[in-house]
This record gives C-alpha cells, structure tokens and sequence, in this order.
C-alpha cells in the first residue's frame, strides 16, 4: 500500500541534515521509546510489521511533522489500544496524573 | 526517568512515562530489561562492528568472498549477528561502481553491524531524494563520484538489510587489520563517503 511514508523520488522535502558526532539518542525519553521495543514484541503484543504499518497509518502532516520515536510512540499506544492490552482511557487518566504532579 | 525534575514535564515525555508505568504495572515491560537495551545499543553496539569486518575483508580474500557471497553467515564469524541484521547483503564498491543504501519506505538498517542509524538516514530528506539524485546527495555529503563510475543505491527492506564494502585506499599496503578498521567510517559502509587514504 502506498502512502505518505512512500517517500523514494518524492520532490521539495528540504535540505539533508547531518549533525556532527551525532548522539545515538537525543532525549531521555527516546531512550526508553526504543528500549521497550524489543520487550514489548516478546510479549507477542505485535510484531516489526504491525509496528511499521500502525506508523504507516498516521496521518501525512502527523508523519512528516514529528521525529522518528513519536513515530514509534504513536505506534505502540496505537497496537497496545487496539489489541486491548491497555484502554484509551488508562492511557489518558495516567497522562493526567503524571501532568499533575507525583504519582 | 523523570526524577528530580525542576521543569514541568512535555507532552511527549508525559506520554511515554504514562505508557510505560502502565506497562510496568501489568508485567508487560521490565525496566531493568529496558536499560539492558538501551545500554547495549548505545554503548555496545555500533559502527565499529561493520568496521572490523570491512578490515577483515580488506585483509583476508577468502574472508572477503565469503563476505560477498553470504554475508549473515560471514558477519556472524565476527560475532556480529541478531534482530535488523538477520538477512544481510553485503555490496562492494569497485572503482567501476559506488554504491548506497537507503530505505525509503522507514529506516531499516543493519543494527549489528552499525547499530542504530542517525536521524539523516531515517529523515524525509535522505529517503526522498537519493533515489532520484543519488549524484546530487553524494556531493552534499562531500563524496565526488566521477561520471564514468555507475552508482546504485540500495533500498533496504525489512527483511533485508545491506552494507556497503568500502574500497581500500591507497597507501595501506602492509597495514594490520586493526589499523584498517580505525580509517572505516559509518558513513563509508552507508555508501555516502569513501573511506579517505591515510594521511588526507
């Protein structure tokens, strides 16, 4: 299926970015998005192409605008929901309570 | 994560601390497993493993056509083996063809042996355009191929992963493998610079 993630030959995406002595991760939160990863596919939650296509289904100003881990972010809130592993609801009910102050 | 903060939490980090902590409570997820990963990719892991078997290539023929003719097998000899990496196909710059990787449709790149990939490689950017204008975006990254050498580039796919075999530069004659391997940079193994001679 093709898609805004399709990007091979697309024209007007900017310039290439290097950054110099790039770090391998550039947040602490990235560190824990990419070290669930692999504990979460053990659990057999999903696998590596559910991961892909549940990013492959964000919208295009949603794809194009956030960084690589809100890309799994988003994927694994996404499978985790549907698959009936966590509610919306548990979700947004601990998002607040972490907003508010110490759990 | 998340201790001792004197700034309010961001959106995004309120959203993973609340994904995991759940994850945590059901059994899901072990923290300690967690930092286990993000210390063996962050501090284990990386572009030094490619480096040591482009050197051993460089240094060993046999090596070098096992490498060619199967390379998960051969990149294992080295130790170098697991998730991102388990078909790997590795492509040999020759002074008649340049070659580079990409994956347009994400970011698949072979963790064992270069590990994570950087934030360019992954980038709309890089996916878009290489493929189109392989020539213009070696330029941009300082590598002047000339016209009569053919270019190809790579699109790495989910199963299957690519590294690119570096030419030798000059002047290494009689040089160690260990030796060889400090001039190999992750760039050169994605196909966007060469490895330079020693000296320049």
């Amino acid at each position: 299926m093709n898609g805004i993630h399709d990007l091979g030959g697309m024209h007007g995406l900017g310039p290439i970015v290097v950054e110099k002595n790039e770090p391998v991760f550039h947040h602490a939160w990235e560190r824990r998005v990419f070290g669930m990863f692999l504990p979460l596919a053990a659990t057999g939650a999903f696998g590596v192409d559910e991961l892909r296509h549940a990013i492959e289904r964000m919208g295009a100003p949603a794809y194009l605008n956030t960084s690589y881990y809100e890309h799994w972010l988003f994927a694994y809130e996404t499978l985790l929901v549907e698959k009936g592993v966590l509610t919306q609801s548990e979700l947004t009910t601990r998002r607040q309570q972490i907003a508010q102050g110490p759990v | 994560m998340g201790e001792n903060h004197t700034r309010p939490l961001s959106e995004i980090e309120i959203r993973v601390k609340a994904l995991e902590t759940l994850l945590i409570e059901k059994g899901l997820v072990d923290p300690a497993a967690v930092d286990a990963l993000i210390d063996t990719y962050e501090h284990k892991v990386g572009p030094r493993n490619g480096a040591k078997v482009v050197a051993r290539a460089w240094t060993d023929p046999a090596y070098k056509q096992r490498l060619l003719a199967d390379g998960t097998k051969a990149i294992l000899e080295l130790g170098y083996s697991g998730i991102q990496g388990e078909d790997m196909v590795v492509v040999e710059n020759t002074p008649e063809v340049h070659n580079v990787l990409v994956c347009t449709l994400c970011s698949c790149y072979p963790w064992p042996t270069l590990g994570l990939p950087p934030v360019w490689y992954k980038s709309a950017p890089y996916r878009s355009r290489v493929v189109i204008d392989p020539r213009g975006v070696l330029k941009e990254f300082g590598t002047e191929v000339a016209d009569e050498v053919k270019v190809k580039v790579w699109d790495s796919t989910a199963e299957l992963r690519y590294m690119v075999l570096p030419e030798r530069p000059a002047g290494t004659e009689g040089w160690s493998e260990a030796q060889l391997a400090e001039l190999v940079s992750r760039d050169a193994m994605i196909g966007v610079a060469k490895v330079a001679a020693p000296g320049k």
